[in-house]
């Protein structure tokens, strides 16, 4: 069974960078780009991992990750948040919310395909 | 023996013989040959007044009951004689310099002339005193009654002995106190008469001590014996009542109504008091020598139950000494004859003057000052003031039963008088002591007199037995002689301390808490620092002196260079020479006005009127008052202009305070922002630039479209820095602005084709070429960059299928109008007055842009004193340009 990977990322760039890289480590990457619908997307694709961006178009993506941690389904969702907003504030208040790993960027691709690893590693064993 | 008869006519001869001295002595004093009269001994003897028959009789009662007690009565004037003449020497020369005519003048003087005060002083004084008055009615009587009892014919009558002497004595009093009206109300002829009876009193105790220490004792050393071997000889210290009464006799002596006479009203030369500060202790000395001698041999020799108050006259007469008995019965008719003549005619001055004069005064309303009958009236006053005083002392030793002993009835009165001094005192040493604070502590101190001492020493009459147990209505606190519950203190004592300390404290308090009316501060300088200003006569010589004074004081309260100014238009109108107006009554009405408008009507009055009236007030206290005013007013104001300065101030910070905070916020976001606006392109690059470099076998397809990305993405990041200094150059308004002369329609052709090459996006532009012939005066490049940049925001965010946008221009006002509308749909209503902030991108388009196009125009358009706008209700995405024609520019 492939692993799945959701992206939310609005800028298109990087969504092909990360679909690049995380391909190529055998993952099936499915992608969106608007942050208003994004919520019921993830509760119908059911990813085993969610990279989200947090300046999403429509609603952030630190309100859609609080929605899904209030859902018993996805409490459990390895979600790597990345953030072109470098403040410390941005980091705190996604770690309340309850975030598995938080990236600033720009990161190396090194560090994100590492930390999908670790993340999935880490669920799995749970 | 010696008869009644004999001893009234002696008398009566005793009597003339003073009218006789009186009488001649006035005629010296008019005939202005007085200066024999005018000595310091004459002086010192008139303030021997102090001892009166109270003395002369009952110290040797006094020692008799109570010991050595007695000497209290002669130390405190001794001790005020010789440790504070000075005090008594600023005393002298108030009332010298003030011209004041009795103790009640003299308070109401100091607290701004105030008339409540002297008639206050003087019903206390009246209060105070008659009871002293019967205490000498009481002992002529009793010493009468001695003679009586040894005379068979039986024609003495008590009654009628007292109502004669009262009246011989009021006879007397207003022969020579109120003959006539002199300025400086000294009477020449009473004060000779007095020191006479000076002498006379004390040759004939020191008579009657001689007699009874060399002729029954048999000389010093047996006399001595026996005095040790009395109980009197004992020092039996009840160390409060000596305090007390020391501390009483003192204020006495300077507060009582007729030692104020003698001491300052008929004072002539300050100096005498110097004399007077050794020669009268001396005096008082010499009367208190034999009065232990005289009460130990009295005690032994005369039968039990005989009054010691009459030892003097009655030792002499039982054995057989008639002419010395006589002698001495003189001498204490000389001490009550003075106290009383002196007595009425102070009382009499203070009544008629603050009580019966304003009263008739101002029943007569404004004729009395024209009548030019006002000296008789106010002599008739005083000889009815007399007379009514005399009939009050006859009075009181009436109600009194004439029994109490003369000591406690002295000292009654002593207490009543005191209560003055704390004014007295305090308006003669302290500026800030005020009429209120005066009034408040004299009702205080008189009020708790009468309580504690006055009422319950008359005995059931006025209060009663259960009031004085148990206190008023039961209130055990409020017993008269036990106040606020402290017992076991002698009566006397008891009712000195709570009145006078009382009496002080809501003195210095109300003086403190009550503001002095301008007059009051003037009247205060003039008392405090009496030796200042007044050693002799003020030397205004000329009116130039008066202008000269008169500047010096407007300068204080106008300023310098007003007052300068003031003076010399008044010189200029004056036809002057100079810069020195002459006083005349139109300069000093139109000075009195100008000064009114800063220190108000009545002070302004009061200082002309003072230095040019030529009154005895020195330019100094009335420059002090000046400067006290102006200081208060200058103060005031300063203040007032220091809270206003600081509640704009504090209205300043508040408001910087939220400029900075917003300022603050506003930058955090936009740093924010700029920080996103930065890491994304980075991202990209990063991420491709790694896969390019750590992927093997990409395809040659892969690698040129990443490189394609990098790129993209790099110059991305270019235009956004290229934007935000653009901004920042545009914001802190160091653009140089390269004006030019063009046409609208070149610079619209440049920028839709510039805006078109640089974007492979479908769209068409309509333009009506014709309306576009409009002269500029702008700078050209700039206008077309907002141009460049409409028609890149149509390309990037019109979403109809097929784009159009249509430019139009217009002439409207004035103004050259040109409107960008695309057929998209537009921003949204609640987006619309955003989209001009820096970052604000509307909808979830990402076009490549950073947000600040928008926010550039804008600035753009101001620095060419145009305007860009975004117009609603257009069907899509529209905006407007606005900016000055070329020929109006040019107009301009």
């Amino acid at each position: 069974m492939s692993r799945k990977v959701l992206l939310i990322e609005d800028e298109p760039n990087i969504t092909e960078a990360i679909r690049f890289l995380l391909t190529r480590e055998g993952w099936h990457v499915e992608t969106h780009a608007e942050g208003s619908d994004a919520f019921e997307l993830i509760m119908a694709s059911r990813p085993d991992l969610l990279i989200l961006d947090v300046m999403l178009p429509g609603k952030s993506g630190m309100d859609i990750l609080r929605e899904l941690r209030e859902q018993e389904d996805t409490r459990k969702l390895p979600v790597l948040m990345l953030t072109a907003r470098g403040q410390l504030r941005d980091r705190e208040m996604a770690e309340k919310a309850g975030v598995s790993r938080f990236m600033t960027k720009p990161f190396s691709n090194t560090e994100v395909v590492t930390a999908v690893r670790d993340l999935h590693a880490q669920a799995s064993k749970a | 023996m010696a008869t009644l008869n004999v001893l009234i006519l002696v008398c009566l001869g005793y009597v003339v013989l003073l009218f006789g001295v009186a009488f001649a002595a006035d005629r010296l004093a008019a005939t202005g040959r007085s200066t024999w009269l005018r000595t310091p001994f004459v002086y010192t003897l008139s303030l021997s007044i102090y001892c009166t028959a109270w003395t002369f009789y009952g110290a040797v009662g006094y020692a008799a009951r109570s010991g050595l007690e007695f000497v209290t009565i002669y130390l405190g004037p001794t001790l005020i004689m010789i440790s504070w003449w000075w005090g008594l020497r600023k005393l002298v020369r108030v009332g010298r310099s003030q011209r004041v005519t009795s103790i009640a003048d003299l308070i109401s003087s100091r607290y701004g002339k105030s008339n409540i005060l002297a008639i206050c002083v003087t019903i206390l004084a009246v209060l105070g005193v008659t009871p002293y008055i019967a205490l000498q009615l009481q002992s002529i009587t009793l010493s009468f009654s001695i003679f009586a009892e040894a005379d068979p014919s039986g024609i003495y009558h008590e009654g009628t002995s007292v109502f004669w002497v009262a009246a011989g004595l009021a006879v007397f009093a207003i022969l020579f106190g109120t003959r006539n009206l002199d300025a400086n109300e000294r009477h020449h002829g009473v004060v000779t008469a007095i020191a006479i009876e000076a002498v006379v009193k004390l040759i004939a105790l020191l008579a009657v001590g001689i007699f009874v220490v060399w002729g029954i004792a048999g000389g010093v050393g047996p006399i001595m014996e026996r005095i040790d071997a009395s109980e009197i000889g004992r020092w039996n210290v009840h160390r409060g009542r000596w305090a007390a009464i020391t501390f009483l006799s003192a204020a006495a002596f300077v507060c009582l109504p007729r030692m104020f006479q003698v001491m300052v009203v008929e004072n002539d030369d300050e100096r005498h008091l110097r004399t007077a500060a050794w020669a009268f202790p001396l005096y008082l000395l010499l009367m208190s020598l034999f009065v232990v001698p005289i009460a130990v041999v009295g005690l032994d020799l005369m039968p039990e139950g005989s009054n010691p108050d009459l030892f003097v006259l009655t030792i002499p007469l039982a054995l057989g000494n008639d002419w010395l008995a006589m002698l001495s019965f003189i001498g204490g008719f000389s001490s009550a004859t003075s106290m009383v003549i002196v007595a009425a005619m102070a009382l009499s001055t203070m009544v008629s003057n603050h009580i019966v004069m304003p009263i008739w005064l101002s029943a007569q309303g404004r004729r009395a000052s024209m009548s030019g009958d006002v000296r008789d009236i106010v002599l008739l006053s005083r000889r009815i003031s007399i007379a009514v005083i005399m009939a009050l002392g006859i009075v009181y030793f009436r109600l009194s039963g004439g029994g109490a002993a003369l000591a406690a009835i002295g000292l009654i009165a002593f207490a009543g008088i005191a209560q003055i001094l704390p004014a007295l005192v305090g308006g003669l040493f302290w500026r800030g002591a005020t009429r209120t604070g005066a009034l408040i502590g004299l009702t205080v101190g008189f009020g708790l007199w009468i309580y504690t001492l006055l009422l319950p020493g008359m005995g059931g009459a006025l209060m009663p037995a259960s009031v004085l147990e148990n206190g008023p209505l039961g209130l055990g606190w409020l017993r008269p002689q036990a106040l606020f519950g402290i017992e076991g203190i002698d009566p006397m004592v008891h009712s000195v301390m709570w009145s006078l300390s009382l009496n002080a404290a809501a003195f210095c308090i109300a003086s403190l808490v009550s503001f002095p009316s301008p007059l009051e501060r003037l009247q205060g300088a003039q008392f405090v620092n009496v030796f200042d200003h007044s050693a002799g006569p003020r030397g205004w010589t000329g009116s130039v002196a008066q202008s000269e004074d008169l500047m010096i004081m407007t300068q204080r309260i106008l300023g310098a260079a007003e007052a300068h100014v003031f003076f010399q238009a008044e010189a200029e109108r004056q036809g002057g020479r100079g810069y020195l107006p002459e006083p005349t009554p139109a300069f000093l009405e139109s000075l009195e006005r100008e000064l009114s408008g800063s220190v108000g009507a009545a002070t302004a009055h009061a200082m002309i009127g003072q230095i040019v009236g030529g009154s005895s007030v020195s330019v100094e206290d009335l420059l002090a008052v000046a400067d006290e005013s102006a200081q208060l007013l200058e103060y005031s104001g300063q203040l007032e202009t220091k809270s206003a300065e600081l509640a704009r101030t504090a209205r300043k910070l508040r408001e910087a305070n939220e400029k900075l905070t917003q300022i603050s916020m506003q930058k955090d976001a936009f740093l924010s922002q700029v920080s996103h606006e930065l890491r994304t392109p980075m991202t990209s690059i990063r991420a491709f630039s790694e896969i390019m470099r750590d992927t093997e076998g990409l395809t040659a397809q892969e690698r040129t479209r990443y490189a394609a990305i990098i790129h993209d993405e790099a110059l991305r990041l270019t235009r956004l820095l290229d934007d935000l200094l653009d901004l920042s150059v545009l914001e802190n308004g160091q653009v140089n602005l390269n004006m030019g002369d063009g046409n609208l329609q070149d610079v619209l052709d440049r920028a839709v084709s510039t805006a078109m090459a640089g974007s492979d996006r479908p769209l068409r532009v309509r333009r009506n070429r014709a309306s576009e012939r409009i002269p500029l005066h702008t700078d050209l490049d700039r206008l077309g960059q907002v141009f460049i940049n409409l028609i890149a925001n149509a390309q990037k965010y019109c979403d109809a299928p097929d784009p159009v946008l249509t430019i139009s221009v217009h002439d409207v006002g004035g103004q050259a109008v040109v409107d960008f509308i695309d057929n998209g749909s537009g921003v949204p209503p609640e987006a619309q007055s955003m989209v001009f902030e820096k970052f604000a991108r509307v909808g979830s388009d990402k076009a490549g842009g950073a947000g600040l196009g928008l926010a550039i125009c804008r600035e753009i358009m101001q620095r060419l004193n145009g305007e860009v706008s975004y117009l609603a209700g257009q069907g899509g995405g529209a905006f407007r340009i606005s900016l000055p024609l070329a020929y109006k520019q040019a107009a301009q």
